[in-house]
């Protein structure tokens, strides 16, 4: 056709290989960031930070039982469930094709919590340190809730999946779902306190076991997602052309869905609601770089376990030496940017 | 190109349908329409706006469920062969495809992905073919930028780009003129034109321009009662379908061997 100049057309994708190295330098800083925000993971708490630093260079018996069983597992298990959340929220916005979907605004997140309030009504467990096996089967508990929940938004939003109507239908799933928790919460005033916390979202009970449980379900889903991100690229292009590229769209969706649910239910079972982490990594991430949905799918999930791990950090030193509900911190902070990003569109439009 | 092409006799029907009826609620909007397209020939749908062009267009791509009749593609029914199956041997062009953040390059590889699938890493005839069919379109300039960035005719030529990469050999295009300055309308249509006469693909397109439409070899030509006749330029001429079809007087002049669409000057025809 007209024009195409033969020294442009000598090679094929002339800049990919900056898209490539850009990509590089993003993860090595993201990385970086998390070896900063880890390290800080440590040294934050109740002590000091000098006191902390010469704990971290001169351990003894009861220093390292602190640092190593406590502060070592709650900042890995908080980048793991903010991983999950960023990654749910990368899928749940490409599924979706709506730019605000994530686990918390589905109501997603509001059934893995009435799933766990179930399981613990029934089983008579108390949230906290649980064996392996006992956190399993919260994240079970919690993923029969998610898929019920991201059951009945579709269902009330009527499969229309890009619209407006979606987000709608999840705040009101969230509300009821919420509300059914308080409910049963309240017929059981024990319970009540500690689910409080659990309710608004906290890192303070993450165990070693925990962080067994939440790495397994970090793979289980970041493997097939990631490879699963071409459909993702086709669904950009509209429904009817990614049919006609070959794709089964409801095997897809499905699939997809099924990581959002066990993601999102992972995350919930061992912090509680956590909102708006799932929002924000993707939208960052897109903001940086120049993506397709391998590298969203990979670099969402790095995003949102710094995020996390931030967020934590900023729960514990606030008010030191009490700690803020982690998940207060992220809605606070999570709020400000949803307010941005509207602020910004409405400008736009 | 396609090398399933080659096998196919220029002149055979690489498409058909039969009885077709598809309809949206109430709505029946195609009644009971047979075609019989051919490979090597370039046809062009024509009719006045709502008449079910796109429709048609789809049902033959499979992507709206008729009602009643169905869809042969050589030979063999359109649903009975698998997925991706169907999606290397018919590509399919919409109206106006959404945009998309990826870069025109990862656009135009979405194009093979009937061929190398989930886990295949691209092969060397995938960039051949995305590199070629790039080049054809001349969009091979904005290989790295994203496609929503790119003027409403720049996107078109990357979306003609990734149609093209299938290498299929049934395209239908719905408006792949949409958009497009005149001199790059005339690209396309020498383009498919190519593609139809030289690698014996089986195009099949709505054109909104009449006079680009008269280049094409056969016109199906639309109205709002159904279809008023398929056949080649002068057939449609000589029956003076399009007339029917649009319910007002069409005149058709010829020029140095081409067809060209006469618009009135003053119609007093109607209103």
């Amino acid at each position: 056709m007209s024009g195409a100049s033969p020294a442009v057309a000598d090679r094929l994708p002339p800049r990919a290989r900056d898209a490539t190295a850009r990509f590089a330098v993003w993860l090595a800083i993201c990385l970086l960031v998390t070896a900063l925000l880890s390290l800080g993971g440590l040294l934050v708490g109740t002590t000091s930070l000098g006191r902390s630093l010469h704990w971290l260079l001169a351990p003894d018996a009861q220093s390292a039982i602190v640092l190593w069983d406590i502060r070592l597992p709650r900042t890995v298990g908080a980048w793991l469930v903010g991983a999950l959340l960023g990654l749910g929220g990368a899928i749940a916005q490409a599924v979706f094709r709506n730019p605000l979907a994530e686990p918390y605004l589905l109501g997603t997140a509001s059934g893995a919590a009435l799933g766990v309030t179930l399981a613990l009504l029934g089983s008579g467990a108390s949230i906290g340190a649980l064996a392996w096996a006992a956190e399993l089967g919260m994240t079970g508990a919690a993923a029969l809730g998610a898929g019920l929940a991201i059951v009945l938004t579709v269902a009330l939003a009527r499969g229309v999946l890009q619209t407006a109507s979606l987000l709608l239908s999840g705040i009101v799933v969230g509300f009821l779902l919420s509300a059914i928790t308080s409910l049963l919460l309240l017929a059981k005033p024990d319970l009540w306190r500690t689910m409080q916390v659990f309710l608004l979202g906290s890192t303070g009970y993450l165990s070693w076991s925990a962080v067994a449980v939440l790495g397994a379900a970090f793979l289980a889903c970041a493997i097939p997602a990631v490879l699963l991100s071409r459909g993702l690229d086709a669904l950009t292009l509209g429904e009817d052309t990614a049919q006609s590229l070959g794709l089964s769209l409801p095997a897809l969706r499905l699939g997809l869905l099924a990581i959002v649910v066990v993601a999102t239910a992972a995350a919930v079972a061992e912090v509680g609601v956590v909102g708006f982490v799932g929002l924000v990594a993707p939208h960052l991430v897109r903001e940086t770089l120049t993506v397709n949905h391998r590298h969203l799918l990979i670099a969402s999930p790095l995003c949102g376990g710094a995020l996390l791990q931030a967020a934590d950090l900023l729960s514990r030193w606030i008010m030191r030496p009490a700690e803020l509900p982690v998940g207060a911190v992220t809605a606070c902070l999570g709020g400000v940017y949803l307010a941005m990003l509207l602020w910004r569109r409405a400008r736009n439009a | 190109m396609p090398e399933a092409a080659a096998n196919e006799a220029p002149g055979a029907s690489a498409l058909a349908c039969r009885e077709l009826v598809v309809g949206y609620g109430e709505r029946v909007v195609l009644d009971r329409i047979s075609l019989e397209l051919a490979s090597g020939c370039w046809t062009a749908v024509v009719g006045p706006n709502g008449c079910g062009k796109s429709t048609l267009l789809r049902a033959l791509a499979g992507l709206q469920a008729p009602r009643a009749g169905g869809v042969s593609l050589h030979g063999r029914p359109l649903t009975a062969r698998p997925r991706r199956e169907r999606a290397r041997r018919l590509g399919w062009l919409a109206q106006s495809p959404a945009p998309s953040d990826l870069t025109a390059a990862e656009v135009v590889g979405l194009g093979r992905f009937a061929h190398s699938g989930w886990l295949a890493h691209r092969d060397v005839d995938d960039e051949a073919a995305v590199h070629r069919a790039m080049l054809a379109t001349g969009s091979l300039r904005w290989a790295a930028r994203k496609v929503s960035t790119l003027s409403g005719g720049e996107r078109q030529r990357v979306h003609l780009a990734r149609v093209l990469a299938v290498e299929a050999n049934v395209l239908l295009l719905d408006e792949p003129t949409a958009f497009l300055d005149p001199p790059h309308q005339e690209d396309v249509a020498r383009l498919l034109r190519r593609q139809a006469h030289g690698c014996g693909v089986a195009i099949v397109s709505a054109i909104h321009d009449l006079s680009l439409a008269l280049t094409a070899d056969r016109l199906v030509v639309l109205g709002e009662d159904g279809l008023v006749g398929h056949g080649s330029v002068p057939e449609a001429l000589a029956g003076d379908w399009l007339s029917s079809a649009f319910r007002t007087r069409i005149d058709v002049v010829e020029h140095d061997g081409a067809y060209l669409w006469r618009p009135a000057v003053r119609s007093g025809a109607h209103d």
